[in-house]
């Protein structure tokens, strides 16, 4: 298996993009990459788009046609794959492009993802969000997608004292990175009382520790590291990549506070990577409300079961803490276009590798994480990334 | 014409009354059913099992904003219930002002669980209610 | 062939109304409650309707005296509020028990008396041993307009009973039905309240048909009032039931363990069977019970019951009437009109 190598990365600005179709959010973020790259049409081998439900936000399938077309690439008659895995569809699109060139079977491969979310009113959307989880045993009994995170925070706040302040501390933290991303949907800095004041969603989760509806499109460029400096001269390898599965329900987990599939795709890719946690300088997990981060960064292995909260409250993840978490600002700020984000948490930390992260640069940073979930932990893929 | 008949008739034994499996050969319960057990694979001996319905909260929330089939019941109290044979399932729980607490016992109650629309099918199912009320 | 009462069950939602809140509202005054000698009624859930409450009320008759529900060979439930205009009721409550699809199943309407008459289809079944066991249900989740009459007394609830001709808990000696066509209350098909013709109810209806049906009945055994110990009547409010009881014959005291009005309201479909369900609640073996019902459109079933030793032993299977009235949770008048539906959304 050969090294693989980032030479390009693009992404859209997230938010609402009221005059910005999927095709259009989707060609930009590929052009960005391409230019960023320096690759020819020509020379693309593969194309592999994250994308979780265009079927049901625009009455689109067949993903992979269209993607390839709108970015001028059918009429090479490029390969194209639309994969999903819900939330955690653009951290698998990236792994299939990473395995299509480590396997040697391909040599320049485009990961992207894409989602466009605005399109339909708010109940579809939150419709839609819920296929993510087990629409015949959990969504028909009537669980949304918040109640099931919601059920998690009660219990870790029971079981290990995570505090109501600690959930807050992580929007908190997020919206500020936020406001020094561009391309982030959310540019203000917001407290514990405003979230306290926000509506309530299921208990304990109000409006602001949920992440929001957005449309947004991303892109990265792999090739082998071999030949990565002819395109770029900082190529950001690919160090280790984990996928791992778990049960769809949320109920049937061994243990309802931890994301079995997380833990088991860390270990893969830091096995494959030959590093521990404790060498990650900067990392983008997946919040996709406040107790899914204070999850990740004890299930990716960065904090014990139960320190999450305490380890956000010490400012161990802020920015200028040891292990800065979420500088894009992460799904919470910098919003979460479903199979657009595994590919935007690439990006972010390939700008971080680069030196590239301007008012959010993580010093020295050498070496990277990128965990995406999909559903309630269905799902998992990590991706660790070197200068 | 509707949407779902075939896929809610479908369940109807597990949603009325939570008709799940028992693989005899490891001793596991499952609900809803399975056709092959995570622990036995190709050594499966399913065989039928009606829940009795008791169980215990693990985790519970209430939920404020739901989708729009649940819009008009909010608020409602949702728990991952460990039923006392030992699955665990997700369902709302009917209950006066104490509300749900982590470790209360419940029952199953017989209510709807949605409607499709005004001229569509009624979902029938199980929801939990304390045990002692 | 005897038949009779095998087991029982029944089945209130929790939430109650008082009728002084609705009063409020309308500008009533402080005397409908005396008026009519009803103090509060039951509200079903926003998850709750006459095919739950059915099979809340049935699961219970089962249960109490461990019936196998595979010897169920026909259902009927009657009420007035069945959800489904087409599509039965009894179908619904045959797979919540888990019997056989080897069962007969209709619904049934008469006003307020489609639990009785659902009773009396089951008997013919039973007696000619046609079938083994048949479940006979009375259901309902009333409407009333808002600020109608009717809508003091409009509630939900509803009784299960099983019926069989051996192991009985009480014996169903004999019974009369009185039938005619007389427009005191009625419901346009797709109408969501009903229509009623004010004091027409009184006199014409109600007491014309009970009457005639109880007095049939009474004669044809060639019996008394004094020859019961308890009797039931049909309870659109507290006031009928005590003067038809009065006109008839039979005492207060007869009347009371049956009288759940006052606590719940009309509960319609289900009202004559929880009043039954209320007796033989307390009632001994060797204890009779005359029972009449009344069905708006109109007509009267009459009904001589001998309870035997078997009630004791199934007593305690399942929650009685009491139990379900004391539990009881307040709403004010915004809150019932959201669990009704009246809020035209």
């Amino acid at each position: 298996m050969r090294s693989v190598s980032i030479i390009g990365v693009g992404c859209t600005k997230f938010g609402e993009r009221w005059d910005s179709s999927l095709r259009d959010i989707v060609a930009e973020a590929g052009i960005s990459a391409i230019e960023d790259s320096n690759v020819s049409g020509e020379e693309i081998n593969a194309l592999y788009v994250g994308n979780m439900s265009a079927g049901r936000f625009i009455e689109q399938e067949h993903i992979g046609s269209l993607i390839a077309d709108y970015a001028g690439l059918a009429r090479l008659h490029v390969p194209s794959t639309r994969v999903e895995a819900a939330c955690a569809s653009g951290g698998l699109a990236l792994r299939q492009a990473v395995l299509a060139v480590a396997s040697s079977y391909h040599d320049i491969v485009i990961a992207a993802g894409v989602e466009k979310m605005t399109d339909v009113s708010g109940g579809t959307a939150a419709d839609a969000l819920a296929s993510a989880a087990d629409r015949e045993w959990e969504c028909f009994f009537g669980a949304t997608f918040p109640a099931l995170y919601a059920m998690i925070a009660r219990l870790h706040m029971r079981r290990y004292g995570t505090s109501r302040e600690q959930l807050s501390m992580v929007a908190v933290k997020n919206h500020h990175h936020g406001c020094l991303n561009p391309i982030s949907q959310y540019q203000m800095e917001i407290t514990h009382e405003k979230i306290m004041k926000s509506p309530m969603v299921a208990d304990p989760l109000h409006v602001f520790d949920c992440s929001p509806l957005t449309d947004g499109a991303a892109a990265v460029i792999l090739a082998p590291t071999e030949v990565a400096k002819k395109y770029c001269d900082t190529p950001v390898k690919i160090l280790g990549s984990g996928q791992a599965s778990d049960t769809l329900a949320l109920h049937d987990r061994r243990d309802i506070t931890t994301l079995d599939a997380t833990v088991s795709a860390a270990h893969t890719a830091f096995s494959q990577a030959r590093i521990d946690p404790r060498q990650v300088d900067v990392a983008e997990v997946h919040d996709c409300f406040t107790i899914a981060e204070i999850l990740a960064i004890e299930d990716l292995g960065f904090v014990e079961k139960g320190q999450g909260g305490k380890a956000v409250e010490e400012g161990m993840t802020s920015l200028n803490g040891r292990l800065p978490i979420n500088t894009s600002g992460g799904l919470k700020a910098c919003g979460h276009p479903v199979g657009a984000t595994g590919i935007k948490q690439a990006y972010e930390i390939a700008l971080q590798l680069r030196g590239e992260a301007k008012k959010r640069q993580v010093d020295d940073a050498e070496i990277g994480l990128a965990h995406n979930v999909g559903g309630s932990g269905g799902t998992a893929l990590v991706h660790i990334f070197s200068r | 014409m509707t949407d779902n008949a075939p896929r809610f008739w479908r369940a109807i034994p597990q949603r009325y009354s939570l008709i799940g499996t028992h693989c005899s050969n490891c001793n596991e319960y499952y609900f809803p059913p399975r056709n092959i057990c995570p622990n036995c694979r190709r050594s499966t001996q399913m065989e039928e099992h009606q829940f009795k319905g008791t169980g215990t909260v693990v985790s519970c929330t209430t939920i404020y904003s739901a989708t729009e089939d649940f819009e008009r019941q909010t608020p409602y109290h949702l728990a991952i219930i460990q039923l006392d044979e030992g699955p665990r399932m997700t369902g709302q729980v009917i209950s006066g002002p104490p509300g749900v607490k982590i470790g209360m016992k419940v029952r199953p109650v017989f209510r709807i669980l949605g409607k499709e629309g005004e001229k569509g099918i009624i979902y029938y199912g199980t929801k939990f209610a304390p045990l002692e009320e | 062939m005897a038949s009779g009462i095998v087991s029982y069950g029944v089945y209130i939602p929790r939430y109650r109304i008082r009728l002084d809140e609705i009063a409020r509202v309308w500008g009533d005054g402080n005397d409908v409650s005396d008026g009519l000698r009803v103090y509060e009624k039951s509200v079903p859930d926003m998850d709750e309707d006459a095919v739950t409450i059915a099979v809340e009320a049935s699961r219970n008759a089962v249960h109490r005296a461990g019936i196998d529900p595979k010897r169920i060979g026909a259902i009927y439930a009657g009420s007035e509020s069945h959800p489904y205009a087409v599509k039965p009721t009894g179908t619904i409550i045959g797979e919540a028990l888990r019997t056989s699809p080897n069962f007969t199943a209709a619904d049934l309407e008469f006003a307020c008396k489609a639990g009785t008459a659902a009773i009396q289809a089951c008997m013919g079944l039973v007696s000619s041993k046609l079938i083994d066991l048949g479940l006979a249900v009375g259901t309902d989740v009333s409407q009333g307009a808002p600020g109608d009459m009717i809508e003091y007394t409009a509630a939900a609830g509803g009784a299960a009973y099983v019926i069989g001709s051996s192991d009985l808990s009480a014996e169903i000696e004999a019974f009369q039905s009185f039938t005619t066509d007389t427009p005191d209350f009625w419901r346009r098909e797709g109408m969501p309240y009903p229509e009623h013709g004010g004091r027409f109810t009184g006199e014409p209806a109600y007491f014309k048909h009970v009457t005639s049906a109880a007095s049939g009945l009474l004669r044809r055994l060639d019996k008394v009032p004094e020859d019961y110990d308890y009797a039931v009547f049909h309870q659109p409010n507290g006031k009928f039931p005590a003067r038809v009881a009065r006109k008839l014959g039979f005492s207060k005291e007869q009347i009371e363990p049956g009288l759940v009005v006052p606590m719940i309201g009309n509960t319609y479909s289900g009202s004559c069977l929880l009043g039954l369900a209320a007796t033989l609640d307390v009632a001994k073996p060797g204890d009779s019970i005359f029972v009449t019902s009344f069905g708006s459109g109109a007509g009267s079933d009459a009904f001589s019951i001998k309870v035997k030793d078997k009630i004791e032993e199934i007593r305690n299977g399942a929650p009685n009437v009491r139990d379900y009235i004391s539990k009881a949770q307040y709403l004010d008048y915004a809150m019932y009109a959201k669990h009704k539906g009246k809020l035209r959304l």
